[in-house]
């Protein structure tokens, strides 16, 4: 706070309260998921809304799993990660409606998992139960020859393959 | 959480708080009991396997017992680690000992289905906080069934002693299943308001599921059911212990922040 006003560095440039928004997001874009490093939590889709309220902000988010161990993690970074801002006060809600999805995972994050040796999630599709599950691509040599080797991998949200083309195992994320 | 829709009476609210209960309840103790599986199951990715799926039951439990503290501001924990065995109300069929791996993938198959479809039905909930609940814990529950098809068709046509185990497995378990479907007091008038699925149509789906992959499938025998009528006030001896080492910590140290 600068005589009264926020001042935060954007782009080298100090900017005021407007701005505050657009910065709490760029804190929160750096803020990585606990478990797969390589991406943060806005490329995920976690942050759901970023609102001010005076000298107030409030980030909602959204749990990936909803018993995922990392969520009181992910919570803590959230608020640790404003406050870095110089913003006193914070809250960090949660919502579920609407349900994470892995389509909102953006691009360059589906290829940053890639080559991270994640195969990332195929389209979800939200129809009947179903017992059959979708394809998959080798993230090293993109072979849709894969074999899954276990459902259910390291992580809530990835599943365990092998690819028979270059014969690289790898884990896949789960698409839902 | 949004605000729900629907005003409920004193009556509603209370049969609400003993159904989310009682699917809290199941989702715990199962979970417990295919946490006993860790260090101990047949293949490293079955450990695994399990220990996400008993995972993902805890977190359900936690969505259900977080959707009763907003009626009536319990504690999920309290809940959970501070009441014995004669206030749980989970059905007997999640209190049977782990038995074998046969015993443990079909007992899950049967769970899985179930709450997999009853999900599904309560994703059309009119009582908003539910139907969001079950939005999300419905994704997470169709991987459990598909795993636990997959084993129970892979012990049915897999060795003559697989399927020796899977068919007793059956024998027991299939008696034990039908209290899943077994309305807690008050249910009846949470269906007709639409809070609830409506539980025969859920059992009638469930019965066409399981029967397509466990005889159709699998050419596995239905026993002849005889369905214990006893409600989940009523409980096998085994629940007793299973609780005792599953409070144990938190009942050692009840102060403690996080167990």
């Amino acid at each position: 706070m600068v005589d009264g006003r926020w001042v935060m560095e954007k782009d080298g440039e100090p900017s005021t309260i407007n701005d505050l928004p657009s910065t709490v997001w760029k804190a929160l874009a750096a803020v990585p998921d606990p478990e797969i490093p390589v991406v943060s939590i806005t490329d995920m889709g976690m942050v759901r809304e970023v609102a001010v309220d005076g000298g107030r902000v409030i980030v909602t988010f959204t749990p990936t799993f909803s018993g995922c161990p990392a969520l009181h993690v992910i919570r803590d970074s959230i608020e640790q990660a404003v406050r870095d801002l110089g913003v006193a006060e914070v809250e960090v809600r949660s919502t579920l409606t609407p349900p994470w999805t892995t389509d909102w995972i953006n691009d360059d994050a589906r290829e940053r998992l890639r080559q991270y040796g994640i195969a990332p999630p195929a389209p979800a599709e939200h129809g009947l139960i179903q017992l059959d599950v979708e394809p998959t691509r080798c993230p090293r040599c993109g072979s849709l020859n894969v074999r899954m080797t276990a459902s259910f991998g390291p992580t809530l949200c990835k599943r365990m393959y092998v690819c028979d083309a270059c014969r690289e195992p790898f884990e896949g994320f789960k698409s839902v | 959480m949004t605000a729900a829709t629907t005003a409920l009476t004193p009556t509603q609210q209370a049969a609400l708080i003993r159904k989310l209960t009682a699917l809290a309840d199941d989702e715990i103790i199962l979970a417990h009991r295919g946490g006993e599986w860790t260090g101990h199951a047949p293949i490293l990715e079955e450990d695994i396997a399990l220990a996400n799926i008993a995972q993902d039951e805890l977190g359900h439990a936690g969505l259900y017992l977080e959707l009763r503290r907003a009626l009536d501001g319990s504690d999920p924990d309290r809940l959970a680690f501070f009441r014995g065995a004669p206030e749980y109300t989970c059905a007997r069929l999640v209190e049977l000992p782990k038995g074998d791996w046969a015993f443990t993938m079909l007992r899950q198959f049967l769970f899985d289905a179930s709450e997999a479809l009853w999900l599904e039905a309560a994703t059309r909930s009119t009582y908003a906080p539910l139907a969001e609940v079950a939005a999300k814990a419905v994704r997470e529950e169709k991987f459990h069934l598909q795993h636990t098809a997959l084993w129970v068709e892979r012990l049915a046509l897999g060795t003559g002693e697989s399927e020796r185990r899977l068919q007793a497995a059956l024998d027991e378990l299939w008696p034990h299943a039908a209290q899943l479907f077994q309305p807690v007091e008050g249910e009846e008038e949470l269906v007709q308001a639409g809070l609830l699925p409506d539980l025969n149509a859920v059992h009638t789906r469930w019965q066409a599921l399981v029967t397509r992959q466990l005889i159709e499938k699998c050419g596995l025998k239905l026993p002849a059911a005889f369905p214990d009528p006893a409600g989940r006030d009523t409980h096998t001896e085994h629940l007793a212990p299973l609780l005792a080492e599953m409070q144990s910590v938190a009942r050692a140290h009840p102060e403690a922040e996080t167990w």
